[in-house]
């Protein structure tokens, strides 16, 4: 009993002191820290779990929309069992089983410099670097062959780093769709990327001519190679259209997923 | 203070509105005020916290060393910021997507600091309570308006159910792209001031000067 009584005497001789003392102002603010840290920490670690989910469930739907398979009566998780995750060593375009598929976000995420690579030439904008392995997806036909792939892409546009997914045929040329999960692009303008209008206009482009060479063009004119490696650009968009243009024919090019694409169209994968 | 508890919790709404009166917070009315929902997810954002952070500074206010209260008093403030940015996106995640930094940036409004400083350091909880709670509703009121014409003659909709057809969609509707950049907001909080004080000329403040004039010889 003396014992709470003297910690309690401690307590009190604090707030009884004059509020400019120097322990006093040592006390409050080291008492009010404390405090302010527990309940923002409680908060956070009790949200974690709801918050992953969410996050999880937003990509998840993204893959599903961009390949045209969603469903808004079926649960995400559930539609998102057809969807074959692959991780991708992006410079031999092979599949690699060095990583966990259900950590492999996680490693990306925390910029785990075993995955991260250096860039001397960064036309997406994406900082200097970028990951030497991606995950991407695959979507069966009811036989086994390939439907679909669906490829994360992400570059700087006006503002802010748009990041997004492509969905390809099975001959890793053919675009069948492009979307963006997340971007802060003007609303009205940049942020057109989303209209489902401009979205409707990658259908069934074509991103290499017979040669091989990368053609995809997003711009104000049709390219000399033709309509069907054009998308019209955004009006008043010229930047984020200049981005979009970039970040697409950076990740389908050499340095992206040009060897995997390879290996797709040759039926390796 | 002879405010009844009706009076502080109204007159925030007009009569002492934080951003036309007071011409606190605006860089946020600028930034999320595109579209209404967003708006209204923000305004409830900044009254929560205007609110409970008046009632816990009102509580420790005789506790306060004068030397470190403005650090005290943004202490709670961004733990609060925090709490609704974790709740937020836990429970509302496609308007935390869009809101992003904004709601962390609840922490330098003004409109926050300025009811702590002024009124919760020095009147008692309750007070102060339902006084953070009307100014942030004044804030929010201002919000929802200029947030109701930039998303109407900017994007064509309301609450993103669209109003006017678009042309971009096909509709007639041509939409006016500079509603959705952050300079039409100062418009519009420009007339709405120029329009209350129309009405109620008592907010016209008086001039800190009076040009002199000087008689001809």
């Amino acid at each position: 009993m003396p014992d709470a009584n003297e910690k309690k005497g401690l307590i009190r001789r604090f707030l009884d002191m004059p509020n400019d003392s120097v322990p006093k102002t040592v006390f409050v603010a080291v008492t009010l820290c404390l405090v302010a840290s527990m309940v923002v920490s409680a908060a956070a670690v009790s949200l974690r779990p709801v918050q992953q989910a969410n996050a999880l469930r937003d990509k998840q739907s993204n893959v599903l929309q961009v390949a045209g398979v969603y469903d808004p009566n079926v649960s995400v998780a559930e539609a998102f069992e057809a969807m074959e995750p692959h991780v991708v060593d992006l410079s031999t375009g092979e599949s690699t089983d060095q990583f966990e598929i259900d950590t492999f976000d996680e490693l990306a995420a925390t910029g785990d410099p075993a995955i991260i690579r250096a860039l001397d030439e960064d036309p997406a904008g994406l900082g200097g670097s970028m990951q030497a392995y991606r995950m991407v997806y695959i979507l069966r036909t009811e036989d086994g062959g390939i439907d679909k792939v669906i490829l994360p892409i992400e570059g700087y546009g006006l503002w802010s780093t748009l990041y997004g997914f492509i969905a390809l045929e099975e001959n890793g040329n053919d675009i069948f769709g492009l979307q963006f999960y997340q971007h802060g692009e003007t609303p009205g303008l940049g942020a057109e990327v989303d209209n489902p209008r401009w979205k409707a206009l990658w259908n069934g482009k074509k991103l290499r001519d017979d040669d091989g060479d990368l053609q995809i063009t997003v711009a104000k004119a049709p390219p000399p190679a033709g309509q069907e490696f054009y998308i019209d650009a955004l009006a008043g968009a010229t930047l984020t259209s200049r981005g979009v243009h970039n970040l697409v024919r950076f990740w389908m090019g050499e340095q992206g997923y040009g060897p995997f694409l390879e290996r797709l169209k040759a039926g390796d994968i | 203070m002879a405010q009844t508890r009706k009076s502080q919790l109204v007159d925030p709404l007009i009569d002492n509105n934080p951003i036309t009166l007071q011409v606190l917070g605006i860089c946020s009315a600028l930034a999320v005020t595109s579209s209404l929902s967003v708006a209204f997810v923000m305004a409830i954002a900044v009254t929560l916290v205007t609110g409970f952070s008046s009632l816990f500074i009102s509580m420790l206010r005789n506790q306060i060393p004068s030397s470190i209260r403005i650090i005290v008093q943004m202490v709670i403030i961004a733990s609060l910021v925090i709490l609704v940015d974790q709740v937020l996106k836990a429970y509302a995640y496609e308007i935390s997507k869009t809101l992003s930094v904004f709601v962390g940036l609840i922490i330098t409004n003004c409109i926050v600091m300025g009811r702590a400083e002024a009124f919760a350091m020095s009147n008692p909880p309750v007070a102060s309570f339902i006084d953070g709670v009307g100014n942030g509703l004044g804030y929010g009121l201002i919000l929802m308006l200029v947030g109701f014409i930039r998303e109407l003659f900017g994007a064509g909709s309301l609450f993103g159910i669209t109003i006017f057809e678009t042309v971009n969609n096909g509709g007639w509707y041509v939409p006016n792209g500079m509603l959705l950049l952050p300079p039409s907001a100062f418009f519009i909080i420009g007339l709405l001031i120029w329009a209350i004080r129309s009405w109620k000329p008592m907010q016209v403040e008086e001039r800190e000067f009076k040009i002199q004039t000087v008689e001809a010889h």
